[in-house]
């Protein structure tokens, strides 16, 4: 379905639940319409099941966009491409799982009835596809953890997580790129910056993530920084 | 280098062009001035290119000396302005010689007052725009300070004085009218509560800024639980649990699962910024091809037309 939103933007869903296989098609599907070079193209923004894609309106009229798209979606769609799980970069984060690095973790841990260390292997034993991105600069929403390590949001968010900050939220996990206010569970902290203002985010919509324990040192090493809640 | 010593920056003064284009896929918000109408016009009167850099006041209390010759222009909300202690007009040129005092009051009819210099705002481009998105927390991005030196991208310019015909300036309005673009999800709202949207008289909230507007007013009384998050135009009109409506401006995030019943147009949500809390606003529907008809000769007046030698007129080429 492509349906029109604005004066310079329309809306492709691909489907009504989320699954594991959307953000491959939308990686591939934001590639072909990129591919074709369209004069004007200013973004396309990824995100679960729908796909916002935003254009010039002084060079072009909404039904021309639309049907433009469509044409592309219905090439995909009767020419599958190649298999679908190569898509995408992997991507390895180091995490410092801790209690100084990760304030929910006993929290969470103990909900589930887990050890920390059952957590944190968990965690790590899953690939992670990345399904959005938004909330602030280069936050990669990134799905599923496994069930027995998902948690609800804190009932009262934060008004500070420090830059790096790893979370659960349901069965989404992210690594806050910047400090700011945020209600995941914070269960470790990332050393690699997710957001670069030169480089720009690190993931994309499509990407897949693996998480790897690192200790102290290595964290220390690799740039991190322990600040606490409240600081920077 | 001509331009402005700021003394005073007054409540929020942050530098602003026609945003960062094409960066939202990195969750970037899209900046840029927020009142469409008002800040091409400061920037028309200079000739300056289409998406120079302009200096966005919110209400005013910028105090500034100018270091060098050099053009300005005021448009926006109507605030007392002094050269050297002398009243002058917004809406049109002013030529500032070396040492000159530019102070401007507060504004109690509108919200938002853009400064332009001749050439433009010279700024650090950051992801292909020098607007300034202060709440990503982004080095070098922040509001503009005492001692800052705002320097303009054509030196010592001086030109006859041009003003904005009144037509085209930001007038007292008892009530703003916002059209709304129904979107995918409309049919999703009760029949009642779109009825009552586009038939009640909203205030403007005092939690207003330039992530979105919030508006006091009758509450939609069963708005649709959330959506799966989605990307979020331009002006989307977001309904939160609460029922009461948010009009999302530039700094908004750029995804979020919030039910929307609409889109408000770009020179619509620019009417809006202006509005001051408690200002009043009314819904009404439109549709995708009348709102793009009418940016397009917006644009084209501005890329066709010029300016006769001064005073306010304007010929189209």
């Amino acid at each position: 379905m492509i349906a029109p939103v604005s004066e310079d933007a329309v809306l492709i869903t691909l489907a009504h639940a989320i699954d594991d296989t959307l953000p491959t098609r939308l990686c591939r599907l934001a590639q072909s319409i990129r591919d074709k070079e369209f004069p004007w193209l200013i973004d396309l923004v990824s995100s679960y099941t729908t796909m916002l894609v935003i254009y010039d309106p002084l060079s072009v009229d909404y039904r021309a966009v639309i049907a433009r798209l469509r044409a592309i979606i219905d090439a995909e769609m009767s020419a599958p491409g190649p298999d679908q799980n190569i898509v995408g970069d992997l991507v390895e984060l180091p995490v410092y799982y801790s209690d100084e690095s990760g304030p929910d973790l006993a929290e969470l841990a103990a909900d589930t009835g887990l050890d920390a260390e059952e957590v944190i292997r968990r965690h790590t034993a899953l690939e992670y596809r990345v399904h959005a991105l938004g909330f602030a600069p280069g936050f990669a929403f990134m799905g599923e953890v496994d069930p027995s390590i998902a948690r609800p949001r804190k009932q009262t968010p934060r008004t500070r997580v420090p830059a790096g900050s790893v979370g659960i939220a349901n069965r989404q996990t992210a690594v806050y790129p910047q400090a700011s206010p945020g209600g995941w569970q914070i269960i470790g902290r990332c050393p690699t910056p997710l957001f670069d203002p030169q480089t720009l985010s690190l993931l994309k919509v499509g990407d897949r993530v693996r998480f790897r324990a690192i200790n102290r040192d290595d964290f220390l090493a690799a740039g991190g920084q322990l600040t606490g809640v409240g600081a920077s | 280098m001509s331009g402005l010593d700021v003394i005073s920056p007054g409540a929020l003064s942050t530098i602003q062009d026609a945003g960062r284009q094409g960066y939202r896929h990195h969750g970037l918000a899209q900046g840029g001035a927020l009142d469409l109408r008002s800040y091409t016009w400061a920037n028309k009167l200079l000739d300056n290119p289409r998406n120079a850099a302009c200096l966005e006041m919110v209400l005013g209390g910028f105090h500034a000396v100018a270091r060098g010759n050099l053009q300005i222009a005021l448009t926006g909300a109507e605030a007392p302005v002094r050269l050297n202690g002398r009243p002058v007009p917004l809406w049109q040129t002013q030529n500032l010689t070396d040492g000159d005092e530019l102070v401007i009051g507060y504004s109690s009819s509108h919200r938002l007052i853009y400064l332009a210099m001749a050439g433009g705002l010279d700024a650090p481009e950051c992801f292909g725009s020098r607007s300034v998105v202060v709440r990503e927390y982004i080095a070098g991005q922040g509001s503009v300070t005492t001692g800052d030196r705002l320097v303009a991208l054509e030196d010592g310019h001086q030109q006859p004085i041009r003003s904005v015909p009144l037509q085209h300036r930001l007038a007292p309005d008892t009530e703003t009218r916002l059209r709304l673009i129904p979107g995918y999800q409309y049919r999703d709202f009760h029949p009642n509560d779109m009825q009552r949207l586009t038939t009640s008289v909203y205030r403007v909230s005092d939690l207003s800024d330039r992530m979105g507007f919030r508006l006091n007013g009758p509450a939609m009384s069963s708005p649709p639980s959330g959506i799966i998050s989605e990307g979020i135009a331009n002006g989307a009109l977001q309904i939160p649990g609460d029922g009461l409506p948010i009009v999302l401006l530039n700094d908004c995030q750029t995804i979020g699962g919030y039910p929307k019943p609409g889109v408000v147009p770009t020179l619509d949500c620019g009417a809006l910024a202006q509005q001051l809390p408690g200002a009043q606003v009314r819904f009404e529907l439109t549709d995708i091809a009348t709102v793009q008809n009418e940016r397009r000769l917006f644009e084209r007046h501005y890329q066709c037309t010029r300016w006769r030698s001064c005073g306010q007129s304007l010929e189209w080429q």
